[in-house]
């Protein structure tokens, strides 16, 4: 037996602050979505992106949040949106192999065709599709994740943007152990 | 089935709920529901003066009796009325049902006279909470209620039903048990503890030096006292309970430490800073427990039982999380004991925790000042003790007087103490004694109340008075807001920032005009027998105004966000001025 002296300290859980994807399968229910981002509100988290939508099963809905926040909070906040009576499953799927896509529409300044040429180019080379073209400008839609995005956001900047929307992610998470491969 | 309106599903649905009375005030949005409760005329209504009382008096009947509470408000400014009890029943996971009426569906989200969106008000502070958009679903929807209130960890549920659903007829049938179950898929409640997790619960048990219990309110909802006495009593581990937790363990047991934390007792909170093993059962770590949470158990291994994943670990590490019903948990935690013949490892050190812990009681107990000249606060909540022969159920508004009763009452049963622990909500203490002492007319009830806690829901004195409810108000009279004020001398340099209540009104004629026997007493020599009249007064409220010593400090206390280390004394040392003690 010893004194104790000075402050001896427990160790204490620390988190790292990042993005995190989270999978929300719910009832179909009014007021569901509210009842989530009340919660979610409620730890001063901001949703970054959001998209919801229907599952194979008619009652059930999927919903797909992108929340910026600490890990050990957000794993409180799993646990708490599980706690929801609505909710049918809640994965974290941050760490989780994934597929994960989301869809952008972009309106580019293409006043002659030597833009249009080069901005062509370059949607066909991440597989975008031209959806709508004018004197002056050029309408893509791309899929992908957000890196891909990302990097065709940077080709295309210089062109000018007239206008541009993303939908929130959507992911499900991969059976095959195999990496995701490029499309 | 036969066509009726929607109001008496309602009712019948209720009646299939069990319910024997419901605490409320009418309106033009319930109006049917009050209609269709004097026709079928079969569950007793209790017509509280304010909707918080209503709420707080569910809340009384739930926390003494174990069952459901029923609160029923109309809509607007009667929902809101509501909301503090709502999110304070949330707090302690109270199992109410509040039932709002609602304007007709065809003027939702018009502003329409009296029309508030309290689904919306009240969902970050109900475990759930409906509106009933068509007739068919009112019983199914008011059954899942009842059965999400009082399942897992218990909390409230809001039903709002707007008043042409109450209005429509219908022939829809009352759900069975099963339909009510299958129709929740997301929902389940039912949790068995990991018997691995189980089997190193038993292995870190067995093998502690310094273990101490830390049981919180969790153990009393899930009915597990007796398990809590098998488990302390088989393997001699002090118990410490939380405000909440109290009468989960009896507190006259030598194996008590009686409560820890801000305002715990020194033993409690020294025995916790030198355990080498803490078994948290039913407890969530709270702020008031914990105090800074880096020194709080620095040596300790965690043990963690709870019925809800939320409440495991939230910044604390716990080493092993067992989530599961409290009490099958705790029955299998022994069977596992057993089978290991019980064999603590450590004999030696555990008798030389235990007398470790005694030395502590001895140092420091529970004490104050005596005096013949004024009351002392600690000695009326002594004196109720002894009158009472420690079998009233006590309630309290919050300041002082609550921590006073904590600590100076001792509790030796479940839903014996029954108090705002979580929200900490003044007022609290006047609806949830008569709520109280609905549920268990056969006992004593005390309402041990602060006179600035009293005033804000006295007005159900009245309420307490129309049904002869003799419940017994103890308002210790500081004229102060005391709690407040002992901060203020402490932490502020004796600012005393609008704390004074020396204008006050007349407690005594205030009780009589209010339909209640008043008595006052500033007489130390007289108290006992002042407490004992009122104690037999049978047939009506009572309200005993005792004047106590206005400036008493209510310790020892850890100051907020200190830890265990920088506890103030009652006689004004500081613990680390004090010798720290030994840990091997
Ligand atoms: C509704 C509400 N308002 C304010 C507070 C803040 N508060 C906590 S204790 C306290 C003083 C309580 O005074 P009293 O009821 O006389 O009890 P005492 O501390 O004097 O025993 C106050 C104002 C609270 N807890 N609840
Ligand atoms: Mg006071």
């Amino acid at each position: 037996m010893e004194a104790v002296n000075g402050r001896p300290k427990r160790e204490i859980k620390k988190g790292e602050t990042r993005k995190h994807i989270i999978s929300i399968l719910v009832n179909n229910e009014f007021g569901v979505l509210a009842r989530i981002a009340t919660l979610i509100a409620g730890k001063g988290y901001n949703i970054e992106s959001l998209s919801v939508g229907e599952t194979s099963e008619a009652n059930l809905s999927r919903i797909t949040i992108e929340v910026k926040g600490d890990d050990i909070v957000i794993d409180q906040m799993i646990k708490q949106l599980r706690r929801l009576i609505d909710t049918v499953k809640v994965r974290d799927l941050t760490d989780v192999p994934r597929v994960e896509r989301e869809l952008m529409l972009i309106k580019l300044h293409a006043p002659s065709h030597k833009e249009r040429d080069e901005i062509l180019r370059i949607a066909q080379i991440f597989r975008g599709k031209v959806v709508d073209i004018s004197q002056d400008s050029i309408m893509i839609e791309l899929t992908g994740d957000s890196e891909k995005i990302k990097a065709f956001l940077n080709l295309v900047r210089p062109f000018g943007i007239k206008e541009m929307a993303t939908t929130g992610k959507i992911t499900l998470k991969r059976e095959s152990v195999l990496e995701e491969m490029q499309d | 089935m036969e066509m009726r309106k929607g109001a008496d599903v309602v009712i019948e649905t209720l009646l299939k709920e069990g319910v024997d009375v419901i605490f409320g005030i009418p309106g033009g949005a319930n109006m049917e529901i009050y209609d269709a409760l004097y026709r079928i005329n079969k569950i007793k209504h209790i017509l509280a003066r304010h909707e918080q009382g209503a709420g707080h008096m569910a809340e009384g009947y739930a926390k003494a009796s174990g069952k459901v509470g029923v609160a029923l408000a109309t809509s607007g400014p009667g929902a809101t009325n509501l909301i503090t009890a709502i999110a304070d029943a949330y707090m302690d996971s109270v199992p109410v049902v509040f039932l709002t009426g609602q304007v007709p569906t065809f003027l939702i989200g018009n502003d329409a006279f009296q029309e508030v969106d309290i689904v919306g008000m009240t969902r970050p502070v109900t475990k759930h909470n409906f509106l009933v958009k068509r007739v068919e679903d009112l019983p199914l929807i008011i059954r899942q209620a009842f059965y999400i209130a009082k399942t897992g960890r218990p909390g409230p549920v809001l039903v709002d039903i707007p008043k042409d659903i109450t209005q429509t007829m219908t022939d829809v049938e009352i759900p069975s048990d099963e339909e009510v179950i299958n129709s929740l898929p997301g929902y389940k409640p039912h949790i068995e503890g990991n018997p691995q997790q189980i089997k190193r619960a038993a292995q870190l048990i067995l093998e502690a030096k310094r273990p101490v219990l830390y049981v919180g309110g969790g153990a009393v909802a899930a009915e597990a006292n007796a398990e809590i006495t098998e488990l302390a009593e088989l393997m001699k581990i002090p118990v410490t309970t939380t405000n909440m937790g109290k009468g989960a363990f009896d507190e006259r047991h030598p194996l008590s430490l009686r409560m820890l934390g801000m305002h715990g007792t020194y033993y409690a909170n020294m025995a916790v800073y030198h355990s080498d093993l803490l078994i948290a059962v039913g407890s969530r770590f709270d702020d008031r427990v914990t105090g800074k949470v880096d020194e709080f158990a620095p040596f300790a291994k965690i043990i963690h039982i709870d019925i809800d994943p939320a409440s495991i670990s939230k910044n604390i590490t716990v080493d092993v999380p067992i989530v599961g019903d409290i009490r099958s948990v705790l029955v299998r935690l022994i069977e596992e004991i057993k089978s290991k013949n019980s064999k603590i490892v450590h004999e030696e050190e555990r008798k030389s925790w235990l007398e470790q812990i005694d030395t502590w009681k001895k140092a420091y107990p529970l004490s104050y000042k005596p005096s013949d000249k004024v009351i002392k606060p600690q000695f009326l909540i002594e004196a109720l003790y002894d009158v009472t022969e420690g079998n009233a159920i006590i309630t309290t508004g919050v300041g002082q007087h609550q921590m006073w009763s904590a600590m100076f009452y001792k509790y030796s049963f479940p839903r014996q103490f029954i108090n705002s622990g979580g929200l900490g909500t003044m007022g609290f203490g006047l609806p949830a004694g008569i709520g109280a002492k609905v549920a268990r007319p056969d006992k004593d009830v005390f309402i041990i109340d602060g006179d600035g806690s009293f005033l804000m829901t006295m007005q159900e004195l009245v309420t307490a008075a129309h049904y002869n409810i003799p419940i017994k108000v103890i308002i210790l009279n500081n004229a102060y807001y005391g709690m407040v004020r002992q901060w203020q001398e402490l932490f502020y340099n004796k600012r005393y920032s609008e704390v004074d209540l020396s204008f006050q009104p007349d407690f005594v004629k205030l009780a009589e005009a209010c339909g209640a026997v008043g008595i006052r007493t500033d007489n130390p020599k007289e108290l006992k027998d002042v407490l004992l009249k009122a104690k037999n007064i049978e047939d009506k409220p009572v309200l005993v105004e005792v004047i106590v010593d206005r400036e008493e400090n209510c310790l020892p206390m850890v100051p907020a966000g200190k830890s265990y280390k920088d506890m103030l004394l009652s006689d004004g040392k500081n613990v680390e001025a004090e010798t720290m003690y030994l840990v091997g």
